[in-house]
């Protein structure tokens, strides 16, 4: 464990930590009884206090907030109230639909990204790089949700190749779920290849100023050669940057897209449990994605570790 | 038939004109200096051997290595000659290397490419270069990253690169520059030696004189992109034919004329001006764990001296010994872990920031670097006023321009200057504007951190004047930071010589530089490049 | 002995507009942006139909001479609804970069002025905004305290606190050890007085630049955010409102999808093109490489 390990971990419990808090108490200062909101203006006084002795609202703040997080972390995420199923068993059911989705969009992202990137820095300021950058300022400016409703009305009612919204299940077969796939991740790897596209571009030609480019050209290595084994190594740390953040608004992403595409996944889970007043499934679903988040730009720390010697063994 | 020849060489960036006619020869084994102030175009001049320009840049002429027109060469055959038959070394070994890379990695990379030598092979002629260049595998494995090694370890495997493949041509851009003096004796004679040993030429590129003298056998003068003269180093130094050559010398020598401060016993009743004692800075170790740190690092450790109105002293020592530290303190900017520094027999360590003010208005400093010292959005009138902060009662805004309208006067600039940003200025001139900011509050103390390396010689023989007048006319005194002991033995009555945190010598300037008695002294003196000295024996030399 | 480094700021922008007009980024992104501000603010005054008129007759009507961008299933004038919008998406985007950049601003000057135990308890509390996926929080206020258009301000400004926050104390925290500083502190300036003086000054590049690009940021997240309903109501006209009207209509009234849509694509390409220019005009780095 180096240093800066150390360090960002002890920051990444920290965060995690108080965000934990930020989330417990954000949902305590929902204006008025959280028993009755849920379960509406013409509930009966019984029904409520039962509720509330459910949700365990009538022990104090502290021991409510612990008992959350102990739950938590053991997997025991409470209820649903309007499923009426563990909520642990919604967040199963509903990841093996927006696991898949990040993944496939992610990967959409970083394989049509990095490539364009490259090229781009490569043949600076020639017409190819105009071009290219040309789209990836159209595609930052592109909603992603309008950018669905495009595919939807190309490839599902134009041209019925796909469909335009649904999911059949993984029990469907792999393809006919893939295929609801699609679109979606379409819409969301596109305006973020855009934004990665364009700093894996300044991040290249940023290091390609530096001295040890000089250098590496010095010794005789053709400007290719030179960009494949110098530079793109250290412009790989502003690259997993902007990946760690991407995978965040990905996460917020799949709230709206989900709800385009109709798809049973986390983001319209907790959207439609906001929407519906779940509090528990809004409570522990968002925990969820914000761990993950954390968890996530770690990993992105972690992998600055591996690209710089400077950072392993101070 | 010279090993490079370039005839008859011009070259325009977007259209504007950088060098004109230029003319330079290298044969086999020749050490030729090229020197020019900065915006001369020597540095360009190399690139252009190396056909590494900047994008916009057009070369017309001729640049012949071993008969072959380089400026008509394909960049592949371009690739070829680049660290095989040319190598370069660059000024700043900081950034020089890849810090991703393992220093045998970056060495062994250009020998796998120009000899199709497999790894084992490439890995270890790397060993073996690394290790004649001074960095021995047992002390510093291939697998070393850069920042890892010093500057001037890095500045050595730069030309392990450079060097690696016994290049017939080796062009070295200022290669000491950000170097304290001792390290620049040292790479100095690690280039020398690897010149005779394998019959390099060598283009030495540097804006100092005496390093030229001493280290070449011919030299190319350059000013605004032509060459004002060429020939034989020791003759063209001595004879000093060309006014621009003579103007060079001379002011890569001015002494300025100043009357010495006199060697007084002070009684111990008498107040010093500024009186150190047992100094100490302490800067926290590295985090090595959660509540781990190393062992600190001791900066400036145990300094004692006393400073007298009007005396002017250096503080000379290599990179890192404590001197900027010590400086920093001695202005309040900085807390020292523990000693005091009184200024007037006032304590001014521990005290608030309003009870500093009094003090403070008599202690000014000047930085190095005259292009980071001025906020680039504040006109002349403001940047020179800042000071009068200090001054309780507040100037009326009349008074507060009559002031720097006479601290501008001071150095020599005008009232016309009042309105304009630093950008419009020479270095030389932000360095007079650094000077007068310094003297608005009527300081009795001005410390100077390296006030003239970032400058041309010329310019420098400028500043040093105005700093010796300044001295002699208000008796004010100053405390010089510096690694120069040319600036040091040009306007200071004594010195105190640093090395790792401790002053280790201290007495007057002309018996410590004549007669160093303390081993870091003995080193400082004797790596110093002298124009006059290193002339003198180039002449013997010759005969 | 330190290298020089090149100045952080430009020294002075007499030469700005003349500049400015050869950039290519900031001339289309700066003529868009203010075309879009002249329909937004002409809305206030003149539209080509009311946009609270309904003419069922004229409904789904596809583009025309009448209705250059058609009308949506009430009958009501597309362009002029997204002239109406387009006050909203802006008054949206605005005050959230006023709130991000009013308590941001200075939150970031603290922390790099003062350092230490403070800069890392300011720097935590970023991380944790930062944690949260943005919309997600923008939505869970949203619900919380009610949609409409105050509380989409809020939740949107508020994830421009840490980003101000950072970009003021990263720029800040450059300027701190520069000579020109240590300068001022030996003229026995303090910290606060510095920041006025110098450092603010020196960053205002930076933030201009980032604000161009909050911009952009708060018009596409008020337009998720009214898509999903949670931003401003009816009848008052959003793009992402219209939007989410338009899904239901694909399959017979692409049009009603299409316009909305440019206008953000164009308003977001606008703003983005104009803080590329800007940084491209005001970096003194690239400025340097001529």
């Amino acid at each position: 464990m180096t240093p800066f390990l150390l360090k960002r971990l002890g920051i990444g419990i920290v965060t995690l930590l108080l965000a934990s808090i930020v989330v417990f108490a954000m949902l305590e200062v929902v204006p008025g009884d959280p028993a009755r909101m849920m379960l509406g203006m013409n509930a009966t006084e019984d029904a409520v206090q039962a509720l509330r002795e459910q949700m365990g609202l009538n022990q104090p703040l502290i021991m409510r907030y612990l008992s959350w997080i102990g739950g938590f972390l053991t997997g025991d995420f409470g209820r649903s109230y309007t499923y009426s199923v563990p909520v642990a068993q919604l967040v199963a059911e509903r990841s093996a639909v927006s696991l898949p989705l990040a993944l496939i969009s992610l990967f959409l992202s970083t394989v049509i990204a990095i490539p364009v990137g490259l090229y781009a820095a490569a043949h600076r300021g020639k017409a190819s790089d105009t071009v290219a950058m040309g789209a990836s300022q159209l595609g930052v400016a592109i909603p992603n949700f309008w950018f669905a409703l495009l595919l939807v009305y190309v490839f599902a009612v134009a041209l019925r190749m796909l469909p335009a919204g649904g999911f059949p299940g993984w029990g469907a077969g792999v393809w006919p779920a893939l295929k609801a796939l699609i679109l979606p991740a379409i819409a969301l790897a596109l305006p973020q290849a855009a934004i990665l596209a364009r700093v894996t571009r300044s991040a290249l030609l940023d290091v390609l100023n530096e001295d040890y480019i000089r250098t590496a050209r010095a010794k005789g290595l053709p400007r290719n050669t030179v960009l494949w084994r110098h530079a793109l190594r250290n412009a790989l740390i502003p690259v997993f940057t902007i990946l760690g953040l991407q995978f965040s608004f990905l996460l917020a992403g799949t709230i709206i897209i989900e709800n385009v595409f109709y798809l049973p996944g986390l983001g319209r889970l907790v959207f439609q449990a906001i929407t519906q007043r779940d509090l528990i499934v809004v409570e522990s679903v968002v925990m969820l994605l914000v761990a993950t988040v954390i968890v996530v730009n770690l990993l992105v720390d972690l992998s600055y570790a591996v690209i710089d010697p400077r950072l392993r063994n101070a | 038939m010279s090993l490079l020849e370039i005839e008859s060489l011009n070259l325009e960036i977007d259209g504007t004109p950088i060098l004109r006619n230029v003319e330079l020869s290298i044969d086999r084994g020749e050490i030729r200096g090229l020197v020019g102030e900065s915006g001369s175009g020597k540095s360009m001049t190399a690139l252009t051997v190396m056909q590494l320009l900047p994008l916009g840049a057009r070369a017309t002429g001729q640049v012949r290595f071993d008969g072959k027109n380089l400026l008509a060469a394909s960049e592949n055959e371009m690739c070829q000659l680049r660290g095989d038959d040319i190598g370069m070394v660059f000024q700043e070994p900081m950034t020089a290397l890849n810090p991703v890379k393992t220093i045998g990695e970056q060495v062994a990379e250009g020998i796998r490419f120009h000899t199709r030598a497999s790894r084992p092979e490439a890995e270890d002629r790397a060993r073996k270069i690394l290790d004649r260049v001074g960095l021995p595998e047992v002390k510093y494995p291939l697998s070393r990253y850069p920042h890892q090694l010093s500057g001037g370890q890095r500045q050595r495997v730069v030309i392990a690169i450079a060097t690696a493949l016994n290049p017939r041509l080796l062009i070295a851009d200022e290669p000491t520059t950000a170097l304290d003096v001792v390290l620049q004796a040292q790479i100095l004679d690690l280039l020398r030696d690897l010149c005779h040993e394998n019959k390099m030429g060598l283009l030495l590129i540097s804006h100092d004189l005496a390093v030229v003298a001493d280290m070449t056998d011919n030299i190319t003068i350059l000013r605004g992109g032509q060459v004002m003269e060429e020939g034989d180093t020791a003759r063209v130094l001595s004879e000093q034919t060309h006014p621009y050559t003579r103007q060079l010398a001379l002011a890569s020598t001015h002494v300025p004329a100043r009357r010495k401060h006199p060697l007084v016993q002070h009684q111990p009743a008498e107040t010093p001006l500024l009186k150190v004692t047992s100094l100490t800075r302490d800067y926290l170790g590295q985090r090595i764990g959660f509540f781990k740190r190393s062992a600190p690092t001791r900066a400036v450790n145990d300094v004692s001296f006393s400073l007298w109105p009007g005396q002017s002293v250096a503080l000379v020592g290599r990179s890192g010994c404590g001197k900027s530290t010590l400086a920093r303190m001695i202005l309040a900017l900085d807390p020292p872990t523990s000693g005091s520094i009184e200024f007037e027999g006032i304590e001014i360590t521990g005290k608030s920031e309003a009870e500093l003010k009094p003090i403070r208005r008599h202690m000014q400093v000047v930085f190095q670097d005259p292009y980071g010292s001025f906020d680039p959005r504040q006109n002349v009138a403001r940047l020179v006023s800042e000071p009068l902060h200090l001054l309780q009662p507040t100037l009326g805004s009349k008074e507060r321009r009559e002031r720097v309208e006479k601290a501008l006067n001071e150095v020599g600039l005008t009232t016309s200057d009042l309105e304009k940003y630093p950008h419009e200025f020479s270095g030389g001139q932000r360095q007079r504007l650094s000077i007068a900011r310094a003297l608005i509050t009527r300081p009795k103390l001005i410390i100077a951190d390296e006030p003239v390396s970032a400058l041309d010689v010329s310019i420098r023989s400028q500043i040093l004047d105005l700093i010796a007048s300044l001295n002699a006319r208000y008796n004010l005194a100053f405390i010089f930071i510096t690694h120069d002991l040319t600036v040091a033995r040009a306007i200071t009555d004594d010195v105190f010589v640093m090395h790792e945190g401790r002053i280790v010598e201290a007495g007057r300037t002309e018996s410590v530089l004549e007669n160093p008695q303390s081993k870091p002294a003995q080193e400082l003196v004797s790596a110093t490049p002298d124009l006059h000295r290193a002339i003198a024996r180039k002449l013997r030399e010759q005969g | 002995m330190d290298t020089p480094v090149a100045p952080i700021a430009t020294p002075r922008t007499d030469d700005f507009w003349p500049r400015a007009f050869a950039n290519r980024s900031f001339v289309i992104g700066f003529a868009i942006t203010v075309i879009i501000a002249f329909a937004a603010a002409l809305s206030f005054v003149w539209t080509p139909y009311d946009v609270t008129h309904l003419v069922v007759s004229d409904k789904l009507k596809p583009p025309s001479a009448a209705h250059w961008f058609g009308t949506d299933h009430f009958g009501r004038d597309i362009l002029s609804m997204i002239m109406v919008g387009a006050r909203n998406s802006i008054a949206v985007a605005l005050v959230a970069i006023g709130i991000g950049m009013g308590i941001g601003v200075p939150l970031g000057c603290w922390a790099a002025a003062r350092g230490g135990w403070l800069d890392e308890v300011l720097m935590r509390f970023n991380d944790v905004v930062f944690a949260f996926p943005a919309l997600l929080s923008a939505i869970m206020i949203t619900a919380i305290f009610g949609p409409g258009a105050v509380n989409a301000i809020i939740a949107i400004g508020i994830f421009n606190i840490p980003v101000f926050a950072r970009v003021a104390r990263a720029g800040a925290i450059a300027l701190w050890p520069r000579e020109f500083i240590l300068a001022a502190r030996a003229a026995g300036k303090g910290r606060l007085l510095i920041t006025v003086e110098h450092i603010l000054p020196n960053i205002a590049n930076l933030l201009l630049v980032q604000g161009t690009i909050q911009f952009a940021l708060g018009i596409l997240a008020e337009a998720s955010l009214s898509y999903v309903g949670l931003g401003a109501q009816p009848p008052m006209p959003s793009w992402g409102r219209m939007l989410f009207e338009a899904q239901t209509m694909i399959s017979i009234a692409p049009h009603m999808a299409l316009f909305p849509g440019l206008a953000i694509v164009i308003t977001v390409l606008g703003l983005n093109l104009l803080g590329d220019g800007l940084s491209d005009l005001l970096d003194p780095k690239l400025r340097r490489q001529r």
